[in-house]
């Protein structure tokens, strides 16, 4: 689904990826970990096409096609989500006309209708309870005041209506309590099947306890150092990045 | 001008009856009595309304143009102007739509506006325009068995001449200000809305108004009177672009709300705003008040998204006890435009509300100014203003200018006044497109939030209308 070759990028001039291969296929879990500034941000944001990262060399394809050459929001209705570690607020703009927007874009895409308000307002309530969110919170602006935990639980929110192929979590996790957590989890958890697949990018294997991945990466000045089963983050959990990061000097 | 070529256009006009022979008829450029007379003329106007507008003249000459605004422009030759032209032969017009300009009708297009106006707005020479004023017609029946009046200015001075007479410059007296002044001398037409007593008019005097708002011309002038215990909604304008070869415009409305009347007057404007260069556009100078007597409630509702330059402070003098005062307004500027706008509550009466809210959003190289006032007279005890301010910038080259002022002269008054400022960042467009959602349609959305506050106050149809329009105005502002 998703093939990364020597990716090369940098942000403000400063090179950031130096080389990353990555493959990811459908139906599969990848944990992404690192110590800080390695890169795993920026992996996210490059994929999704943000303005200012610049690629300077490699490839991406995404269910065969030259992702690099796609628009933002071209990426998005392909089916690749990024879960932002710091959503923005947009005041004024209600969560469910913004959910709406969104769901219609990709859907657009797809050759479909908009969807009718009744069946998706009913969805969107749905949803909203599976993660632990009130009502209330469709009628409100778009992170709108939200806590740092309602503004995770509304970027899961919107995960779950828009059903990515590919979804990419930004550290989701940090700064979640233990509830909140388990509904992250719950969520991942939900649109964990054959045909999506999940990169989960996280500082702590706390998260990997309720998300069991199918594989886990060390991110490493801006290159995939290390790769291997859910043992992996485990280990890295009893003995940091330093042990590796000497093994690959 | 001389005095040849007036009694000839006189004359030409007297020999073929009042309505008929008009098209042929331009006055050459200037301002004289002799042409402040002629229009009166060309009128069939009674004395006392020509001295009226001989009065204006001559206070206009010895006045100066305002320069305390935020906008700058050219200096206007006020002599370079024709103060009277009459409305373009049927001979002249465009035959059908096609002959119209692509650019106009794509969007017209774009906002939704029906076949049958797109004609009417882009002065077809069609059968539909005709359809349209035979709709009018039904309405002016409905209105009539009300006892409402509503007809253009022109025919109320011959008709209902005593109720012209009395309020005509009675809210805008003729040398309230240097437009207005220009205005009472040379008027051309405009509306006139008479509400009985307790009367609650049965429709928003809106789509009639729309077809016929196309012919009004440059020196607009509207009245409108609701008597004792009344109720009437107004909508001045129209949401799509309209064709206008004069660049400047002064007009004047003037409200009257007697006791327990209400008024609720809307304005959608989207005159011409010069290209993409700042070059042409309309300069629209407009003066609008209202006086709310007892338990009378006057509120205003704008959406200003044309024009190269705006001047515009619709207003309220809350004259009686327990009057209420709104002014909720959406000023939008691009490319090189510039706005002054904003509104003045003059708090008279005791225990008076007035609530002011403001929105304004800059894009391009725009200029966007807020100023209002907010006065309470020494006897208006126990009145209160609340006044909420906002902007919005688009892009890192547009301006943003709040000047309000207040002055409180009673101890029991209460004035609140709110004020923010903010950008459409870059990550909240970011995070649109990462949702699959673009540009255009986020800028758009992020706009019509911005202002839900106002559009809630508009008519039903008109508030869908004018998200459309926020979202054509703001086309090429981001990326």
């Amino acid at each position: 689904m998703l093939s990364i070759e020597n990716l090369q990028a940098t942000v403000d001039g400063k090179a950031i990826l130096k080389g990353l291969n990555l493959e990811v296929k459908a139906g599969e879990v990848h944990a992404i970990m690192g110590p800080n500034g390695s890169g795993k941000s920026t992996l996210g944001h490059v994929l999704a096409g943000r303005p200012g990262y610049e690629v300077t060399g490699g490839a991406v394809r995404f269910n065969g096609e030259d992702l690099l050459q796609m628009d933002t929001e071209e990426r998005a209705r392909e089916g690749l989500f990024l879960a932002f570690q710091y959503p923005v607020e947009i005041p004024g703009v209600s969560n469910m006309e913004f959910l709406k927007a969104a769901v219609d874009a990709v859907r657009a895409q797809r050759g479909e209708e908009p969807a009718d308000s009744v069946s998706f307002l009913k969805q969107a309530r749905a949803i909203c309870k599976q993660v632990d969110l009130d009502q209330s919170f469709l009628r409100r602006g778009v992170n709108e005041g939200f806590s740092g935990g309602e503004k995770k639980r509304n970027e899961l929110m919107q995960m779950m209506m828009l059903e990515p192929r590919l979804a990419i979590l930004d550290e989701t996790d940090s700064g979640l309590d233990i509830d909140a957590l388990q509904v992250v989890a719950n969520g991942v958890n939900a649109l964990r099947n054959p045909e999506h697949a999940i990169v989960l990018v996280t500082h702590y294997q706390r998260l990997l306890d309720h998300i069991e991945p199918d594989f886990v990466h060390v991110l490493a000045e801006g290159r995939i150092v290390k790769s291997g089963d859910k043992s992996l983050a485990l280990e890295l959990e009893a003995k940091g990045y330093s042990w590796l990061e000497e093994e690959v000097a | 001008m001389a005095q040849q070529q007036l009694d000839h256009l006189i004359k030409s006009e007297y020999a073929a009856g009042f309505t008929t022979d008009i098209e042929s008829d331009t006055l050459p450029p200037g301002l004289d009595e002799e042409v402040v007379a002629f229009i009166s003329a060309k009128k069939n106007e009674p004395d006392w309304l020509r001295d009226w507008r001989l009065k204006a003249y001559r206070g206009w000459r010895k006045m100066a143009e305002p320069a305390w605004a935020h906008v700058r422009y050219p200096k206007i030759d006020f002599d370079a102007v024709s103060y009277y032209s009459s409305p373009k032969a049927m001979a002249d017009r465009p035959k059908s739509l096609d002959e119209v300009d692509p650019e106009l009708l794509a969007t017209y297009e774009k906002l939704g506006i029906p076949l049958h106006e797109q004609e009417a707005l882009a002065g077809v020479a069609v059968d539909a325009v005709f359809d349209s004023v035979s709709v009018a017609t039904t309405f002016r029946h409905k209105l009539a068995e009300a006892g409402v009046i509503f007809c253009p200015i022109s025919e109320a001075v011959q008709e209902y001449p005593e109720l012209v007479q009395k309020y005509l410059g009675s809210v805008v007296p003729q040398h309230d200000n240097f437009y207005a002044a220009l205005n009472s001398a040379v008027f051309s037409d405009g509306s006139f809305v008479y509400i009985p007593k307790g009367v609650r008019c049965p429709m928003e005097l809106s789509t009639y108004f729309r077809i016929n708002e196309a012919k009004t011309g440059q020196f607009e002038r509207t009245l409108i009177i609701a008597d004792e215990g009344s109720h009437v909604s107004y909508l001045e304008g129209c949401t799509a672009p309209m064709r206008d070869e004069n660049q400047l415009h002064a007009a004047v409305v003037e409200l009257v709300a007697l006791d327990n009347a209400e008024i609720k007057y809307s304005t959608v404007q989207n005159w011409y705003p010069g290209d993409a260069e700042g070059k042409g556009g309309i300069y629209n100078f407009v003066t609008k008040r209202g006086v709310a007597h007892h338990n009378a409630h006057i509120s205003w509702t704008q959406v200003e998204t044309g024009s190269a330059v705006t001047w515009k402070y619709p207003s309220v003098i809350l004259r009686g006890d327990n009057s209420i005062g709104e002014f909720y307004s959406v000023a939008l500027t691009n490319n090189y435009q510039q706005a002054d706008t904003g509104t003045k509550m003059i708090h008279i009466g005791k225990n008076t509300r007035s609530t002011i809210i403001s929105k304004g959003i800059s894009a391009g190289r725009s200029s966007n100014a807020y100023r209002g006032l907010v006065r309470m007279s020494p006897r208006s005890t126990g009145s209160r203003n609340y006044t909420q301010c906002d902007s919005l910038l688009i892009g890192d080259r547009c301006g943003a200018h709040t000047y309000p002022y207040i002055e409180s002269r009673n101890p029991s008054a209460v004035v609140e006044h709110e004020a923010t400022t903010s950008k459409v960042s870059d990550d909240q467009l970011y995070l649109c497109q990462q949702r699959g959602i673009d540009t255009e349609k986020a800028v758009s959305m992020i706009v019509n939030g911005f202002c839900k506050e106002v559009f809630k106050e508009l008519p039903m149809e008109f508030a869908v209308e004018a998200g459309k329009l926020l979202e054509v105005s703001l086309e090429g502002s981001v990326g």
